[in-house]
């Protein structure tokens, strides 16, 4: 057995498993991926009362060991020691939902029936008694034969009795090693071994809890259902750039305060100007756009957190099912307008193929939150601040329509694939919808955390290494008196191929020379366009005047629009690519994501810049 | 009767199932869900406005949302 000591947390989804987790470990997470599938990973340290560090994972949700989709492949593969390289857990801890335990006793059966230590955590109790529900413990322990402990994660209550019994739980895996494996049932058997033992421990049970049944009445309304989720998606979006706007001036000036003290503090020369025209102007461009992600973020956390994400998906069922998906690839593409990597990875609980592959391709089409940069500081420079509306603001409308751009094409591209490369029968849609639950801030904030610290990371590497190479790029050979310095660098030169094939959409040679950069991250376009205009103001001062006026000043407005319409398609980020290839097993479907994509974004930057110029705009 | 005749509000007992109009994945799932011959359901809600499809199923205390086609293929008995 190797060093550190290990437990897992398994049972159905929505049993509360990752709150309990958060209880246990704390902040400190370590989120990956398991090797070879995109199923994450998520281990965390849990001290026992002896002192002893456990590592303990989060295992994915799961319904029974006879895996439906690659996130119970794993569980399954874990819980019985066949992933390779990855450790047996010694001591198994099965959440099960208080208020749920007829449904949630069927799979818990089958873990115990392995015979190994464990633990059972039964969860969310108070939820249960407000829903009428009073529990006997001690009758589950008895049913099951393994110590059940009550718990409300989201309040610790029951942790230490937890704790304590996954050390009890710890010391019989040393003393023993072997397992004990119990007679296997069949699935009828197990579910009517599952009614019994939970009405034994049932002590008594009232009327359900009629706040779930009036909530879904209103919210999974025949008629009022769809809009209440446009409406809630547009105050999402206004949110976006109304409550984002103070931070982001904030941090705005904080990095033009630490230009102007480099300035002051550094001699004129090289190192200077590497670290105010490359690394401020770059990297601080990208970094102002994090109260934007983090906003965006936190209402998709919210969402999934308290049960509504999947009402979402069962209200978009309908429609989905219209372009040949189901309501299942609702959450994957809500999750890649945020970013379209953990969109992608989403896809894995959707169990059929070919609706998956289609989910993956069309995915880079939702506005992920690295356009957002790129969006924003176009809209700034060329969208006037005026109302069309009470509350309603032309850039947020703006921002709405470059949304609904996206969501259109993505429909498109779907009923398009669905009917060539992808085709084949229509999938089901079967889906639990969990009860409504009060989202609990400090998971949230964990969650939120997690994710803002991910965009930082991609600043500071990615980001980082790009703008200090194109900077080089853009600064040397030095320009003759009276030539400018972007058309003598050797970013310069490279650009003019590009500028050839973008020339006719209405591009000019600085969208081409940051388009080039902006294959690894999209908002490198907006670090690059700010870079390339710093090193190329005539002066100090207009070096210093935002990106947004320097680009009113150059840029006309047909080519504005028409650099908005690309990056509605571009399929610029490496990291996207990369996932794709993973999901996919091969090169052939990123290749083709890349083609058709980049077509789109050709022919229609192309159709807005000839319209818009042909209307005088 | 199937369940996807059923009232919403009405109880009934699942009778049986005719798997074999279902995809084998899909069928998976459901027994799964528990939404199997014996189990007791109950429809909460129907889809969105066209077509009515999906429709939510209530089976013990959980919710489980179905299309119109799984509802079809599942002989019921109401209580």
């Amino acid at each position: 057995m190797s060093g550190l000591r290990n437990a897992a947390l398994v049972g159905n989804p929505n049993a509360g498993k990752s709150a309990l987790f958060n209880a246990l470990t704390g902040a400190r997470q370590k989120i990956a991926n398991y090797p070879g599938v995109t199923v994450e990973r998520k281990a965390g340290r849990l001290v026992l009362p002896s002192g002893e560090p456990v590592e303990l994972i989060d295992l994915p949700g799961a319904y029974s060991f006879e895996p439906s989709s690659p996130d119970e492949e794993v569980t399954r593969k874990v819980v019985h020691g066949e992933f390779a390289g990855e450790a047996t857990p010694e001591v198994l801890i099965v959440v099960l939902d208080a208020a749920n335990l007829e449904q949630h006793l069927v799979f818990a059966q089958e873990v115990i029936a392995l015979g190994r230590p464990t633990v059972v955590a039964l969860n969310m109790i108070d939820m249960a008694e407000r829903d009428g529900l009073v529990l006997d413990p001690n009758a589950l322990e008895q049913a099951l034969g393994v110590p059940v402990v009550p718990t409300v994660a989201v309040r610790r209550r029951g942790l230490t009795e937890l704790v304590a019994a996954i050390q009890r739980a710890e010391a019989r895996a040393e003393g023993e090693g072997d397992d004990h494996p119990q007679p296997h049932l069949t699935l009828p058997e197990r579910r009517l071994a599952a009614a019994n033992i939970a009405k034994g421990a049932i002590l008594s049970e009232t009327a359900q809890h009629r706040l779930h049944a009036g909530l879904d009445k209103v919210l999974l309304h025949p008629w009022l259902g769809l809009p209440i989720l446009f409406a809630l998606l547009f105050v999402v979006f206004q949110a976006v750039f109304a409550w984002a706007t103070p931070f982001a001036d904030g941090l705005e000036a904080l990095v033009a305060l630490v230009s102007e003290q480099v300035s002051a503090l550094l001699p004129a020369g090289f190192v200077r100007d590497l670290i105010t025209e490359g690394v401020l102007a770059g990297v601080g461009s990208v970094v102002v756009f994090l109260p934007q992600i983090v906003i965006l973020f936190a209402f998709i956390l919210a969402m999934e957190a308290s049960g509504y994400m999947a009402r979402a998906a069962y209200l978009m069922d309908r429609m989905m099912q219209g372009v040949g998906l189901s309501g299942r690839s609702f959450i994957p593409l809500l999750s890649s307008v945020a970013c379209a990597i953990p969109g992608i990875m989403a896809t894995r609980s959707i169990a059929d193929p070919r609706d998956r592959l289609t989910t993956i391709l069309i995915a880079p089409l939702m506005t992920c939150s690295a356009r957002l940069p790129v969006y924003a500081v176009i809209i700034a420079a060329f969208i006037p601040q005026a109302t069309v509306g009470p509350g309603i603001g032309l850039q947020g409308l703006v921002l709405f329509g470059l949304y609904v751009a996206g969501i259109v094409g993505a429909m498109v591209a779907a009923l398009v694939l669905r009917r060539t490369v992808t085709k084949g029968a229509a999938s089901g849609f079967i889906m639990e919808l969990p009860r409504y639950q009060l989202p609990r801030l400090k998971d949230l904030l964990i969650g939120l955390w997690q994710r803002a610290w991910v965009f930082l990371r991609r600043a500071g590497t990615i980001i980082f290494t790009v703008t200090i190479v194109l900077w080089l790029l853009l600064s040397f050979p030095k320009a003759a008196p009276g030539e400018s310095q972007v058309d003598a660098s050797f970013a310069g030169q490279l650009s003019q191929g590009l500028a050839v094939v973008v020339q006719p959409i209405g591009f000019n040679r600085e969208i081409a020379l940051a388009l080039i950069p902006a294959m690894a991250a999209r908002e490198v376009a907006v670090a690059s366009l700010a870079t390339t205009y710093a090193v190329d103001a005539p002066d100090e001062e207009a070096a210093a005047a935002g990106l947004a006026s320097q680009l009113s000043a150059r840029w006309s407005l047909p080519t504005a629009l028409a650099f908005l319409a690309w990056f509605v398609f571009a399929p610029q980020c490496l990291s996207t690519i990369a996932v794709t290839r993973r999901e996919t097993n091969g090169w052939k479907w990123p290749a083709f994501m890349l083609a058709y994509l980049f077509s789109l974004a050709y022919i229609f930057a192309g159709l807005t810049y000839w319209t818009a110029v042909a209307l005088g705009l | 009767m199937t369940l996807e005749g059923l009232e919403r509000g009405r109880r009934a007992r699942i009778v049986a199932v005719d798997w074999d109009r279902l995809a084998p994945e899909d069928a998976a799932r459901l027994r799964a869900l528990g939404l199997d011959a014996g189990a007791r359901v109950a429809v909460a809600h129907r889809g969105v406005a066209w077509g009515r499809d999906p429709i939510a199923v209530m089976i013990g205390r959980m919710t489980v949302a179905v299309r119109r086609s799984h509802a079809a293929a599942m002989e019921i008995e109401p209580l």
